[in-house]
């Protein structure tokens, strides 16, 4: 009898916990369990989002996808941005990161103002931007001119020679301040006895750089470029508010084709194909960086 | 031989001076020239380059924010905003209290299963997502864009809080339950009030993803009066391509919130970053 009570009791209590986490999973599998299963299913068939109807196409939508030309070539131009992302971008704010990291002056105002860009959405970015790179009123056409450059004058973003690498600038305005702070931080965690002692055994500062610095520094470094790479990829507002895509297909993106494919064409199944490609394909090179990582600290 | 040393010292110096200088006044000009650009007529606006304004309109703002129903979206963005992070402040909060210090069959994998989550991209889930609201009929209302958004807080939410419940020494719940405390109360009146530097990383970082979310709400409202500020922006910059010191008011209207809350809460932002960084 009183064992029945006490496992009651505990029961009970056992209950009381589950309440604690039950709002969290309910919103949990409603919201993200169940779409990302339903995205897999929703893959192999032609469904268009509204009619109760939908058609079975098995790896269809897959093989559509693959021989797409337009998709892959939206995937090249996320990778170009992405590249200047990984070599301009990250270099400056390592530059930066390496500067403040000496205690200078105003160490803390920089910090706050760099940090200032990633703050603002892509819309608002895009928008200012546009103005900057306009054809008849931008401001760069207007210092070019100043500076007796008017023959460079163009309207950058509607130009296909110029269009995608303007994008990629926006963005890298946008995300430098955010690589900046995580390098600061890896840079600051490094203990400064270490310097002391590699100075002692006579290093100079490119020795003390490449020796101590760079080592200690490769998971920071892993860290900053596998968030470039899922972040710059997966580039979207900015695309919005500056090119929408164009001129042509010149600045389309993975985000942007998705898109297309679900509100344009209303193919709902081959927009879910299309984002698992990406998923596999962003998964993969997180991975490949992941290994090179690891390989690098073994030697 | 000394001086020589010297003044390259301080040649380096002005050198790295003049570097972070220029980079930081790219990040803060363009914010200038926004705010410069509102205050200007459309006549003015191309032809006139300069910073100081010296007469401002101010009745920009009084247009954009009527005319330009900035007003609305400005209300809409602080309702999503406000709604978004206390969800997730509260459901995130209760769930790593019981992974933190309370004890239930599967509760290790239900955490990892969160964790799991913040690592794997679905970029294609927001189509899921979309065909899931229509069929709640929520397509196009104010819950069908706050709840989705309270989901994608959770994980990292979760994460922090975990932790930091974790930390809090056992002496003082013990003590609290003699006192006749709960589990709630426990919660409640000593987890929680010990927990405000994590909540408010949490809070500065939902409510800065919720201000500047654009892609759902472009999916799901299509009622100008369920607008946020960055959906009205293109709205607006749409349908009126050339009205430059309206749009540009109406982004100073998305842009000074979100920048002051940044200002004030910069020391949390830097370390969630910082925190974040360094365990992964």
């Amino acid at each position: 009898m009183k064992l029945k009570t006490d496992n009651n009791i505990l029961l009970k209590d056992t209950l009381q916990n589950y309440l604690f986490v039950l709002p969290a999973l309910i919103l949990f599998a409603t919201f993200y369990i169940y779409p990302v299963y339903k995205v897999f299913e929703l893959s192999l068939f032609e469904y268009d989002g509204i009619s109760p109807q939908k058609y079975f196409v098995g790896l269809g939508n897959f093989k559509d996808a693959l021989g797409n030309s337009i998709w892959w070539h939206s995937m090249r131009n996320a990778g170009y941005i992405t590249f200047l992302a990984l070599t301009f971008q990250n270099a400056l704010a390592l530059l930066l990161a390496l500067i403040v990291d000496r205690d200078i002056k105003g160490g803390r105002f920089y910090r706050i103002v760099f940090y200032l860009p990633p703050v603002l959405s892509g819309i608002v970015i895009g928008l200012i931007w546009n103005w900057i790179y306009d054809g008849n009123y931008g401001l760069l056409n207007h210092w070019l001119s100043a500076l007796g450059l008017g023959k460079l004058a163009r309207a950058w973003l509607a130009d296909p020679k110029t269009a995608l690498t303007c994008v990629g600038i926006i963005h890298m305005w946008r995300g430098f301040g955010w690589g900046f702070i995580i390098l600061l931080a890896g840079l600051q965690n490094i203990p400064r006895e270490l310097y002391e002692a590699a100075r002692i055994d006579g290093a100079n500062s490119r020795g003390i750089f490449t020796r101590v610095t760079v080592p200690l520094m490769i998971p920071v470094f892993v860290l900053v470029m596998i968030l470039t790479v899922l972040g710059t990829m997966q580039i979207y507002d900015l695309i919005v508010a500056t090119t929408g895509g164009g001129p042509g297909y010149h600045t389309e993106v993975p985000i942007t084709r998705i898109l297309a494919a679900m509100i344009g064409s209303s193919r709902f199944g081959y927009a879910c194909s299309l984002g698992l490609i990406f998923g596999v394909v962003l998964l993969i090179v997180s991975m490949i960086q992941l290994k090179l990582s690891k390989l690098l600290k073994q030697t | 031989m000394i001086n020589r040393f010297i003044l390259e010292k301080r040649l380096k110096s002005v050198v790295m001076h003049l570097i972070l200088l220029s980079v930081a006044a790219t990040c803060i000009l363009p914010l200038i020239w926004m705010f410069s650009s509102s205050l200007k007529t459309q006549d003015t606006i191309f032809s006139n380059m300069h910073i100081i304004v010296s007469d401002p309109h101010w009745e920009n703002y009084r247009e954009a924010w009527t005319k330009g129903n900035f007003g609305a979206y400005f209300l809409n963005s602080v309702i999503y905003t406000v709604s978004v992070v206390g969800g997730v402040v509260f459901t995130a909060s209760l769930a790593a209290f019981a992974f933190a210090r309370l004890n239930f069959p599967g509760k290790n994998i239900m955490f990892y299963m969160f964790l799991i989550t913040m690592m794997i991209p679905i970029p294609g889930s927001f189509i899921a997502l979309y065909v899931l609201l229509q069929k709640l009929r929520l397509v196009n209302t104010r819950l069908g864009y706050i709840l989705p958004q309270i989901n994608a807080g959770l994980a990292l939410a979760i994460y922090i809080l975990k932790t930091f419940f974790e930390e809090l020494p056992k002496d003082l719940e013990d003590s609290a339950r003699i006192d006749g405390c709960g589990k709630f109360g426990v919660y409640w009146h000593i987890a929680m009030p010990l927990a405000k530097p994590a909540i408010a990383v949490i809070v500065v970082f939902n409510a800065m993803a919720v201000w500047n979310e654009y892609l759902l709400a472009m999916l799901i409202l299509s009622s100008k009066s369920l607008m946020p500020l960055q959906r009205g922006l293109m709205v607006f910059q749409g349908a009126h391509i050339t009205r430059y010191p309206l749009l540009m008011a109406g982004i100073t209207i998305a842009v000074v919130p979100i920048v002051v809350l940044y200002l004030i809460m910069q020391r949390h932002i830097i370390t969630g970053i910082t925190a974040g960084a360094v365990k992964g």
